[in-house]
């Protein structure tokens, strides 16, 4: 079998998507760390569309974007499946995926701003939570997958392991764990497996970064 | 059992179009349920009670919604005819190209339609910079799909009649011959096609609908 080379950021959750999905798989890989303000040529020529990590490069061939490479995974190597049988369930799955990805920029928008536009990123950000809270597919399971962690848990958890460092960064608060109790039992129980807490940049270094990066934004949009 | 497939649509939805397509391309009878976009049913509502939009496919009880995850639903239960490639790089690519159809050239020509002045003119240049990456990978081929309609196909088809439609109501020139042979070519191709040609809606009526959306997002965007 061709060999598995992933070009990632060690600080990014799109990349960390792909990192837990393959190990959970068992799918050896060579982490190719980015450094993002110097992106490689290969990278550049592998994804000259989006120009952004993380690539997946199997053999010869890259696959862009972190959900659509998954699912690449998913269908690559069918063992410790990440999407069940039933193409009913299927298409629950990758609408909870969607609607993720589509709800997520809020996310990072709280981190990159400030003043109006931030408190109106918050304001999505939190109503995106309520929404999985109330209609999401976990209801009394350990993850979204049931008994294992599958596509949604993983598409998810690139978002809310990073919230905590985002909200730490803006000092904006977006979880509110009294009124999201199924969700604040979901990330716990995310957390602490074993393949995703083995796979976690470390928060004091997270935050640093994020801080930096922020303060850098904040100041370049402002200066004219 | 007797097969109940319904389509929950409304007669302009360019997303609802893309299932009518590729149930018509399967040869799958189904019934539809047109829905008033201002007066939504409580059905709908309940069927899609995070999002409460069109299309809403119905299979023996057990509603999908999001256009592009029910092709992809549809392609998994109903085999003839594929829409998605065998090949898991072939699928990842189309998933990967529907996506920024979606995110990048929809919005584009969407933000150059409904605005005006400098900002026009930035989303014009961007729209046909993303319009050029579809331009290539059309390349050496008669459809996205190869020599027969796919699901990249189906997924980038609101081009196809929408873009007349914006061109013809704002006098811009977003996807011309001149610039985009190929693409321009596909349109005619695809927009010909049987099965296809025979749903589109009614180019005077979404003229009408899209001169009001433009006011009244012209209207919103100058008030303050």
């Amino acid at each position: 079998m061709d060999g598995v080379k992933l070009h990632a950021f060690w600080a990014s959750p799109f990349s960390a998507r792909v990192i837990w999905a393959l190990k959970i798989k068992g799918i050896p890989f060579e982490h190719i760390e980015e450094d993002l303000p110097n992106k490689s040529a290969l990278l550049l020529q592998y994804n000259p569309v989006h120009k952004k990590i993380p690539v997946l490069v199997h053999g010869p061939r890259p696959v862009c974007e972190s959900m659509v490479i998954v699912e690449y995974l998913e269908e690559t190597w069918p063992q410790h499946p990440l999407l069940p049988t039933d193409p009913h369930k299927r298409a629950v799955a990758r609408f909870w995926v969607k609607f993720i990805e589509d709800k997520s920029p809020n996310v990072w928008m709280v981190y990159r701003t400030v003043g109006e536009e931030q408190e109106k990123a918050r304001r999505d950000s939190s109503e995106m939570l309520s929404i999985l809270e109330e209609h999401g597919p976990n209801k009394g399971k350990k993850f979204f997958g049931g008994d294992s962690i599958n596509i949604v848990d993983i598409a998810f958890g690139g978002v809310a392991l990073w919230m905590g460092a985002m909200e730490e960064v803006s000092g904006c608060k977006m979880f509110d764990a009294a009124k999201l109790p199924r969700l604040n039992a979901w990330i716990a129980n995310f957390k602490s497996s074993p393949v995703i807490a083995e796979n976690l940049p470390d928060r004091g270094k997270l935050c640093d970064h994020l801080a930096r990066l922020r303060e850098k934004r904040l100041s370049s949009s402002t200066s004219k | 059992m007797a097969e109940e497939v319904k389509l929950f649509r409304t007669w302009s939805s360019p997303f609802a179009l893309r299932v009518v397509w590729a149930l018509q391309l399967k040869g799958i009878q189904y019934e539809t349920v047109l829905e008033d976009v201002a007066k939504k049913s409580d059905v709908l509502r309940g069927y899609n009670p995070v999002y409460k939009k069109v299309p809403v496919l119905l299979h023996n009880g057990r509603p999908i919604s999001e256009s592009l995850i029910i092709l992809e639903y549809v392609d998994e239960t109903w085999k003839q005819h594929s829409l998605l490639p065998q090949d898991p790089h072939a699928r990842a690519m189309a998933r990967f190209w529907a996506k920024f159809g979606d995110d990048k050239v929809m919005q584009s020509i969407w933000t150059a339609f409904v605005s005006e002045g400098k900002e026009q003119e930035a989303a014009l240049a961007e729209a046909s910079e993303h319009l050029q990456k579809l331009e290539e990978e059309l390349r050496g081929k008669k459809f996205f799909g190869g020599d027969n309609i796919g699901y990249l196909d189906i997924a980038l088809g609101w081009l196809a009649n929408l873009v007349r439609v914006f061109e013809e109501i704002s006098g811009l020139r977003v996807l011309d011959g001149e610039r985009f042979p190929l693409l321009f070519a596909w349109l005619k191709e695809f927009s010909d096609a049987p099965v296809i040609r025979d749903c589109w809606p009614s180019h005077d009526k979404l003229i009408t609908k899209f001169i009001a959306l433009r006011q009244l997002h012209g209207a919103q965007s100058s008030s303050t």
